[in-house]
């Protein structure tokens, strides 16, 4: 079982690309879950969501503890957010920003990657909005779900418009994704 | 297949051909709003408190695009389920959904329904009661309608939410007792997971249109619920009482037929066994966390531990026979996300009464828990099954 976190402020999609991931994972005959940390909802506080993919049916009802990856959408999140808690030896951490993985210095026992997420969506879609965005990146480093996959629920979530700018976004991350080793 | 994963793969909702078991990856509350729009309610009243789930929001949307005959938004919990009394009082199908504070407001309507033998469906969506004000997950809101004279259901994932729904509406139509689905708030709720959707055609050909008895109708006046003397009353509440208990068999029944229908079935309908023929300890309890129970008794059989667990599905009429599966073991933990202040856990008290009673002498241990939302894991299951192994205790799982 492959377990993801994400990180990101109210308002920012963190959950719905829990969604979107779960949904893209379901379309590949694979087992999934998706769900918000459990929590009230405000905009701009930070907020997490959790997605689990597996080959079989996952059974498990409690929170996600030690996750195998974690998302980071909003960078400004690191310092005042644990981001690495509970992540597992070996695990992946993707973060939204122009840094380069090893100027982020989260530490050592896990593999940094790093997009510069806000820049693709804002010169692709002209809003600041990188749900999508990073779930291109999350395809490229880990392969748990399929491009194709991924941009078909994008498709059939945002509609074919909306749809269409999104997945471009994705596939322009999935490009620009830094390896930190 | 990819990184850390393999296995079994389902056909998905979209691709699968006809034959094929066509996975849908949808939220729970979303989904529950499908399951009821196949069972063609004829009246849906609800409030949208906070906490709210999706089930209401989504049978709004749905009554907007034409998909079911009505749904009324009412001022409160209170008018929802009055409605619900009315259309069930005039041979109507109906059904309602709500949480925590949403069912203590109707309280006293729950008692009426019951009373006037209404036959209608909630989903509870199962979360705290204040105060302090909460909006997490436990058994609270529902335990303590337990003496309504509702049929009450705990579901311990998705699916069987799902599978319930339909079945609760020809439990509740059969009998006239009206019927709560219990589907943990959050846990359930808010998971996103594959479902095998029961389609409308499928669900046509189990449940079957109401035919009311006795219904409001100006061609032929009736009275209900009116006031019963000294002389009336007991012999109408204790009558309830007996057609809750038997009420039994009918939920023994519809798990059968909705098996030969579906393909799936939760243990005999009341409660369901874990690997619990052989085990020398048992973990009993209701809802989500059982799953996680499932999962606790994979981890210890593999250490060669021998634990089971039964989990009670129907908690009114209380199956007084589950306590058979306690004989000869060495003990059972009894779990529950509910507190009857100053008293033992109800589901404790009445188990450990029911054994007495049928002298079984292996002891059970009484653990409450996850009030509020606190996590129930996999491990602190195992913590649990240890504790008792030490003797007899009762105590609050995590401070």
């Amino acid at each position: 079982m492959l377990e993801i976190r994400f990180h990101g402020r109210g308002g920012q999609g963190a959950v719905t690309a829990g969604e979107l991931l779960a949904k893209a994972a379901g379309r590949e005959g694979k087992w999934s879950q998706s769900f918000p940390k459990f929590g009230v909802e405000r905009r701009g506080a930070p907020v997490q969501s959790y997605c689990r993919i597996d080959g079989e049916r996952i059974k498990i009802h409690q929170e996600l503890y030690e996750p195998d990856v974690v998302v980071v959408l909003d960078s400004s999140l690191i310092g005042p957010v644990d981001i690495t808690s509970g992540l597992k030896e070996g695990g992946k951490v993707i973060v939204n920003t122009g840094k380069k993985p090893e100027e982020l210095e989260l530490g050592s026992g896990f593999e940094v990657y790093t997009v510069d997420a806000t820049s693709v969506a804002m010169e692709i879609m002209g809003k600041p909005i990188v749900n999508t965005a990073m779930l291109g990146s999350l395809s490229k480093i880990t392969g748990v779900v399929k491009g194709e996959s991924l941009v078909e629920e994008v498709m059939h979530h945002f509609g074919e418009k909306l749809g269409k700018t999104n997945a471009d976004v994705m596939m322009g991350c999935c490009e620009k994704t830094l390896n930190g080793d | 297949m990819c990184t850390g994963v393999s296995g079994q793969v389902h056909k998905n909702g979209d691709g699968g051909e006809v034959g094929d078991i066509m996975k849908k990856t949808i939220e729970g509350s979303f989904a529950v709003a499908e399951v009821v729009k196949n069972c063609s309610p004829d009246v849906v009243a609800c409030f949208p408190i906070t906490p709210s789930t999706h089930i209401a929001e989504e049978l709004d949307r749905m009554y907007t695009d034409g998909k079911i005959k009505s749904y009324t938004a009412v001022e409160s919990e209170f008018s929802a389920i009055s409605m619900l009394v009315g259309a069930s009082a005039a041979g109507g199908r109906a059904f309602t959904t709500t949480d925590s504070q949403g069912i203590a407001l109707m309280h006293e309507v729950l008692f009426a329904a019951a009373g006037m033998r209404l036959p209608m469906v909630i989903v509870a969506a199962n979360r705290s009661l204040s105060a302090p004000l909460s909006i997490w997950n436990d058994h609270q809101d529902t335990i303590s309608e337990r003496d309504s004279g509702w049929i009450q259901i705990y579901c311990k994932n998705n699916q069987e939410v799902l599978d319930s729904v339909p079945q609760a509406f020809k439990i509740s139509e059969e009998t006239n007792i009206p019927v709560m689905v219990c589907m943990d708030g959050f846990y359930l709720t808010h998971l996103v997971e594959q479902i095998d959707m029961p389609e409308e055609e499928m669900i046509e050909k189990y449940l079957p249109k109401r035919t009311a008895e006795y219904k409001l109708d100006p061609e032929n006046p009736i009275t209900m619920g009116m006031y019963a003397m000294p002389t009336h009353y007991q012999g109408f509440r204790m009558d309830l009482h007996k057609d809750v208990i038997n009420a039994g068999e009918n939920v023994k029944k519809e798990m059968e037929v909705w098996g030969e229908h579906s393909g799936r079935k939760y243990g005999n309908g009341l409660w369901e066994e874990y690997h619990a023929e052989d085990a020398e300890y048992l973990f009993v309890g209701m809802g989500s966390v059982m799953e996680n129970a499932e999962l606790a008794i994979e981890k210890m059989r593999k250490e060669g531990k021998k634990a089971g667990l039964v989990r009670i599905r129907c908690y009114r009429p209380f199956p007084n026979e589950i306590v058979e599966s306690f004989r000869g073991k060495e003990g059972v933990v009894v779990f529950e996300k509910d507190v009857s202040m100053g008293a033992d856990a109800p589901l404790y008290a009445e188990l450990s009464s029911v054994a007495r009673e049928k002298g079984i002498e292996t002891p059970l241990s009484s653990f409450m828990g996850g009030l509020g939302g606190k996590d129930i894991t996999v491990e602190h299951i195992e913590e649990m099954m240890e504790k008792a192994k030490e003797g007899q205790v009762k105590m609050v799982w995590g401070e």
